[in-house]
């Protein structure tokens, strides 16, 4: 491992404005009287439910277990009652169904498990079972169950453990305040992940933006025998491939997973909700989110429970001063732009972001002026100008033949476009199609 | 100029004799039926039969690996003189339209601003369009652009059939990412245009014009089975399709229930929110 990790090719740098919620302390949100816990809340299969109407829960009761390999338990945020299987407005906009609990204010605490205090010791086969049973998935965004990670395939050798504390997201300081205040947390999870592995370290992954992050982490990383690399600022450094490209040189081919050039990558709120559900016996039912924006009067990062409405986040934010232009679940580059305040905190929501009227323009997209940018900072080097045209023809065979299917669909090409030309949503759409097997002829 | 006349035709003269020689002996055996076939098809070459067009759909019909009712755009009329001319039976086909189940234009629906790719399979990938019920027409007309005959009008964001040019092909069905398209007999003309199975309230809180299973139209279809109840939604029986006197006499509270050609002129405007 060298001191100076390499650049990935191309990358763009907007404006981070962490600045509006870096330096807001984690605060817990006060106890709602209801949750509306979104049911399917990882990558894979959907859980299969395991309570009905009317049934008494308490804080860390199963609500749902696995409906697979990749797939996660759900447990309750609160003690209380379930009062209906609804429907909520999910993160795409689609209603999604959803499991609504009312409190009843005890928070009565129910272990689905005992702690795991002598974790050193333990089969990593336990601990492997343990995160599964917890529920923990990527936190980063993806919301990959975080077991099926840490469950190598015969015949491929992990060798490296990253985790990813990059937070290249502009706006968003969740991990970047976890990293500061739970940084003994941070370096233990990567040791109990590495134990998993089979491995004797990992190495935790910050952008030197965060100097604050970085020294703690370097204190809390020799106590628990793993290492921190400092990368350099690049949007998407945060990205599974550029971030295993930055630290091993090892690039990851199109369509081949991380696991293929021997690496593991796991964000670094994984590894907390790891160590809690490991060392504490706690299951993952809540993160820390950054709800921020220029219109919010206090921007700042809250420890939700999961189910809490944003409508919640913005009011502890301490509500609007103007009236916003847009909505976002996550950052401003891959965030999606959401039409209610009924959508619910998940696993996976890093950050809550309102944009101010004038920090956006609505834009009329213009054909493409062959400028090349969006080639130049494609991080994947594909070529975006030329699939989105394909995409606009309904050439899907041709976008795939150009390899959409590489797209990691960060946005720097949409970002730097001067015709403002709509290239992620292009892509977006061609991979939907390409998966779905819908190839037109032509 | 003289010599460059008598040249030039000497030339056309020995090229014309080489030509026709070439036509002769190296003409394409082609069977004359599968012209006359193609004379009779459409000629839209809309790929409603699955063949890649007129001309091909000739080719399988002639070598009887599909029948000509296999055309949905061919009158029966059309279908008898293409069976009457290859001398084999033809089927009598039931003439089917495609109906746009929704009625939530946007000034009905609308819930947020959208400045994206304008297509309805993009738009659905970005918080699901723009307006306000997840399982409407999204409104930027994927539909009528896969329509060859242009029987599709995109009016206030919503997609109305004019079932006069719908010839059936069902391009359109697949084009709809809300699968919101269904191809029904022509002979039915009185229609349920929503098709959301949310509950009554939950769809009245984002469009007036929503289907709210209050069952009027069941009870004034009396025991004739014109209409068939699915949960939260009730939709025409076309094994036994309504007349257009049933939406009088229903008196539909937020007229989803339409005649589609009433429909089509923009007749309806709904109830109150």
């Amino acid at each position: 491992m060298s001191d100076k990790p390499r650049k990935f090719k191309g990358g763009v740098h907007p404006n981070d404005s962490k600045a509006l919620s870096a330096h807001k302390a984690i605060e817990a949100a006060p106890l709602l009287e209801s949750y509306k816990v979104i049911m399917h809340q990882n990558i894979g299969a959907p859980p299969e439910l395991v309570v009905k109407k009317g049934d008494a829960v308490k804080k860390g009761s199963l609500l749902a277990k696995a409906g697979g390999f990749v797939s996660v338990p759900l447990h309750s945020p609160t003690s209380g009652v379930v009062k209906a299987i609804d429907k909520v407005p999910g993160p795409t906009g689609i209603s999604v169904p959803c499991i609504e609990i009312t409190a009843d204010g005890e928070d009565e605490w129910e272990s689905p498990f005992e702690p795991i205090a002598d974790w050193k010791n333990t089969d990593p086969a336990e601990l492997k079972q343990r995160v599964w049973d917890a529920g923990v998935v990527g936190m980063g965004g993806a919301g990959f169950p975080a077991h099926v990670k840490l469950s190598p395939p015969e015949g491929k050798t992990i060798d490296t453990l990253i985790l990813n504390g990059a937070e290249c997201e502009p706006y968003l300081t969740a991990d970047h305040r976890l990293m500061l205040e739970r940084a003994d947390d941070v370096a233990l999870g990567c040791a109990i992940i590495a134990r998993i592995l089979g491995l004797e370290t990992g190495v935790i992954g910050v952008e030197n933006n965060k100097p604050d992050a970085i020294a703690a982490l370097r204190d809390a990383a020799v106590k628990h025998g793993v290492t921190v690399q400092a990368l350099p600022v690049n949007y998407p450094q945060g990205a599974e491939k550029q971030l295993i490209y930055a630290i091993t040189g090892r690039e990851v081919p199109v369509g081949k997973l991380p696991m293929d050039v021997g690496c593991v990558v796991q964000n670094v709120a994984s590894a907390t909700a790891i160590v809690d559900a490991v060392v504490k016996g706690v299951p993952s039912i809540e993160r820390v989110t950054t709800v921020t924006g220029k219109p919010l009067v206090d921007p700042g990062n809250w420890l939700f429970r999961i189910g809490t409405p944003i409508s919640t986040a913005l009011e502890l934010a301490g509500g609007i001063t103007e009236q916003p232009a847009k909505l976002l679940l996550g950052g401003p580059m891959m965030g999606i732009a959401q039409s209610s305040l009924n959508v619910t905190v998940m696993k996976n929501t890093s950050g809550v972001l309102l944009i101010a009227q004038d920090e956006v323009s609505q834009y009329t997209s213009e054909p493409c002026i062959r400028c090349g940018r969006c080639v130049e900072c494609c991080p994947m080097s594909i070529l975006p100008a030329t699939i989105s045209q394909a995409v606009e023809n309904k050439r899907f065979d041709w976008a795939e033949k150009l390899n959409v299917m590489a797209c990691i669909e960060c946005g720097s090409c949409s970002y730097s476009c001067p015709s403002h030309r709509p290239l992620n949503q292009h892509f977006k759409r061609a991979k939907v199609e390409i998966q779905a097997g819908l190839r037109k002829k032509g | 100029m003289i010599t460059a006349i008598i040249a030039v035709g000497i030339l056309g003269a020995v090229l014309g004799v080489v030509i026709g020689f070439v036509a002769k002996a190296f003409a394409v055996e082609v069977d004359e039926r599968i012209e006359q076939v193609e004379e009779l098809l459409p000629g839209a070459n809309c790929g409603g039969c699955g063949y890649a067009g007129c001309a091909d759909f000739a080719k399988g019909v002639v070598a009887q690996r599909a029948t000509p009712d296999q055309c949905p755009v061919c009158s029966s009329e059309d279908v008898v003189a293409i069976a009457d001319y290859l001398g084999i039976s033809a089927e009598e086909k039931e003439k089917m339209v495609a109906l746009v189940r929704c009625s939530g234009d946007i000034p009905n629906t609308v819930r947020s601003l959208y400045n994206g790719v304008r297509d309805c399979r993009s738009a659905v990938l970005v918080a699901g369009g723009a307006k306000g019920c997840d399982y409407g027409c999204l409104g930027f007309g994927s539909c009528a652009e896969a329509c060859p005959f242009g029987a599709i009008e995109m009016r206030d964001g919503l997609a109305i059939v004019h079932k006069e040019l719908c010839v059936g092909c069902e391009n359109c069905v697949a084009a709809c990412p809300k699968d919101l398209i269904l191809m029904v007999p022509a002979a039915a003309t009185t229609h349920v245009y929503c098709n959301s199975p949310e509950k009554g309230a939950a769809k009245r809180a984002v469009c007036k014009t929503a289907c709210i299973a209050c069952r009027k139209c069941v009870k004034a279809s009396g025991e004739e089975d014109h209409m068939e109840i699915d949960g939260f939604l009730i939709r025409s029986n076309y094994e036994n399709p309504p007349a257009a006197e049933l939406v009088e006499a229903a008196a539909c509270p937020t007229t989803a229930l339409r005649v589609d050609t009433e429909h089509a002129k923009g007749a309806y405007q709904g109830a109150s929110k």
